[in-house]
Parts: structure tokens; C-alpha cells; sequence
């Protein structure tokens, strides 16, 4: 075993780096454990989705979601959250190619896209408790939806904060097209956070 | 290879699929689906509709926006795994939740307000209007 090879063993513990390796994701052992984390993540949102539709379903006390509920402010929203997707794969693909400029201004609009997003949430939360009285303790309605649209949010939350870190770093010159695979990591979750989305605006707000 | 994990760093396929194109996808879709909900079709059929159109788009985005379908095929194995188990919960659910209705009381007096019938547990209580 040649020296730098003992070193690195050395600095991974017992195993050698080879054999850290993930087979299914060559490379990049983090993006590996981001889709593990999702699948968790997404069996949580969908059993949430699940008790919504079980509480719903047969109850004839059920009001109909578009008399409380702003579809328009929504479907906006969900323009915004697709966008932010678009504007996180065109940063990611700035960085792969060492365009340090375009991932800046990709990335800052993903983080702008997620702001607007959290800002709409909040404006549709004010309206919904302050003007229609809605409330978590009122009913299982509310409650089911504040629940599901308040776990995403924090999930829109803390894709903001993460992708602000990376836009920081890449600023700081940080983040170079040889860790291309941290901004692929947190685009798995950011284009997660929108996909959760279209499913609870159909879910939640359409039907 | 040892180098590159060590780092971080990684080969990467920079032929990546058509993100606009897939944005339009996605855009279209969503327009389809409001149009569906504002069209007034039968229940049945707008939320068959709707489900399938949010699938549709869930789709979109798993396969070219997390890049799944450049991936290696076992990936998708922790991508469908939850899918699976939640379609499972929901279905399993089904058997129960479609044969118990929430309001089979047989009340002596006639109720006006549901939320009386101990349809909705933590429904507020009827509202007292004062006599004149």
C-alpha cells in the first residue's frame, strides 16, 4: 500500500476510500444517502396525505376546499415552486461547467423563488386565520391542512437556508465544478420540496 | 476514483436532458389542470383527471429534474419504495373507510347542526342563537 493511499484509509477509518464507494450512485456517496433521506421523507408526506384522505373521505361535513381556499394565489404559487426548479438545474448546470457566474445567478433566483413561495404561504395563512377564521383547533379540515401546508413549508424553509449556504460559499469561491455533487445533493431536495408540492396542490386545493 | 471521493468531486454527463422543454411539460400541464378543475365535469372523472395530471407532473420532475432516468435503474428501487407502501396504506384503508359512514346515528331529535351528531369529533359546538 503506497503512502497516500495508507493516509487516506488512515482519515476514513478501517476501510479503505475504494470501498466507501456507493454502487448506486458512483461517486457521490451523498446523493445516495439525499435519496434515502427522501424516500423517509416522502413515506412521511404520504402518509399525511393518506390520513387527509381517510378523515375525508365519506364525510359529509367535508366543506368543499375552494370555498375557503385561494386557488389562484395557489396556482401561482406553484408556477413559482416549478420555476425555482428550473433555475436549480440551470445553476447546476453552471457549476458542472465551471460557469461560476451563471450558478451564482441561477442559484440566487432559486433562493428568491423559495422567498416568494414562503412570503405567498404566509400572506394565504394571514388571510385564511385572520379574515376566514380558520384555525388548527377548529376542525379536522383545518387542521389537516394547516398540518400538510405548514410541514411543507418548513420543508421550503429549510431548502432556502440550505441553498443560501451554497449560494454564500459559491460567492465565496467555495463551491467549484469539482463539488458540483454538493449543488446536485441539494437540488434532490429542492426539485423533492416541488414535486411534494404539485401533489398537495392537487390533493389539498383541487379536489 | 479514490481521489475524486475523497473531494468530493465526481465525472459528471454534461449532456442533460431538455430542462426547458420539461418546464413547458410541466407549466401546460398545470394549466390543463385548473382547466379541469374550473370545467365542472363529473366528480369521478375530475378527480381521476386531476390525480393522473399530478402524477403526470410529480413524474416530470423525478425523472429529468432529479435526473432519475440518467440514473442507474436500482435507484428508482428507493424512489418507488415509499410510493408503494403509501399506495398500499391508502388502499388498505379503503375497505374500512368506505363501509363506516361518519353520520350513521339514529338521533330521536332532528339535528340542524352536524357537528351535534358527533360526526367530526373536534368540530366546534352548535351555535346558541339567542331567543328574541
Amino acid at each position: 500500500m503506497s503512502e497516500a493511499a495508507a493516509v487516506e484509509t488512515h482519515d476514513h477509518g478501517a476501510l479503505p476510500v475504494d470501498q466507501l464507494e456507493p454502487s448506486l450512485t458512483p461517486g457521490n456517496l451523498g446523493k445516495l444517502g439525499m435519496w434515502t433521506f427522501l424516500a423517509g421523507d416522502a413515506m412521511t408526506f404520504g402518509a399525511g396525505i393518506a390520513a387527509y384522505g381517510a378523515l375525508r373521505i365519506n364525510n359529509p361535513n367535508w366543506p368543499t376546499p375552494a370555498d375557503y381556499l385561494g386557488i389562484t394565489t395557489t396556482a401561482i404559487m406553484t408556477f413559482i415552486l416549478i420555476c425555482s426548479s428550473v433555475t436549480m438545474v440551470e445553476a447546476l448546470d453552471g457549476i458542472q461547467h465551471g460557469k461560476q457566474s451563471k450558478f451564482r445567478m441561477f442559484m440566487a433566483l432559486t433562493v428568491l423563488g423559495g422567498i416568494l413561495f414562503l412570503g405567498m404561504q404566509a400572506f394565504e395563512w394571514h388571510h385564511l386565520i385572520v379574515e376566514r377564521g380558520m384555525s388548527i383547533q377548529r376542525d379536522l379540515f383545518d387542521a389537516s391542512f394547516f398540518i400538510l401546508t405548514g410541514f411543507h413549508g418548513c420543508h421550503v424553509f429549510g431548502g432556502v437556508v440550505y441553498n443560501s449556504v451554497l449560494l454564500i460559499r459559491g460567492m465565496m469561491g467555495k463551491i467549484t465544478q469539482a463539488k458540483a455533487g454538493l449543488v446536485e445533493i441539494a437540488g434532490l431536495y429542492w426539485h423533492f420540496v416541488d414535486l411534494v408540492w404539485i401533489l398537495i396542490f392537487t390533493f389539498i386545493y383541487l379536489i | 476514483m479514490t481521489t475524486q471521493a475523497a473531494t468530493g468531486a465526481y465525472e459528471v454527463d454534461h449532456s442533460g436532458p431538455n430542462y426547458i422543454a420539461v418546464f413547458i411539460y410541466l407549466a401546460v400541464l398545470t394549466g390543463i389542470e385548473l382547466g379541469v378543475y374550473a370545467m365542472g365535469l363529473p366528480h369521478v372523472a375530475k378527480v381521476g383527471l386531476l390525480i393522473a395530471l399530478a402524477w403526470a407532473k410529480a413524474v416530470l420532475v423525478a425523472m429529468y429534474f432529479m435526473h432519475l432516468a440518467m440514473e442507474k435503474k436500482a435507484l428508482a428501487l428507493i424512489a418507488i419504495i415509499p410510493v408503494v407502501l403509501v399506495t398500499f396504506l391508502c388502499f388498505m384503508l379503503l375497505p374500512d373507510l368506505t363501509t363506516r359512514m361518519w353520520t350513521k346515528f339514529d338521533h330521536k331529535i332532528k339535528v340542524t347542526n352536524p357537528a351535534e351528531m358527533g360526526a367530526n369529533p373536534v368540530a366546534p359546538p352548535p351555535v346558541q342563537v339567542p331567543q328574541q
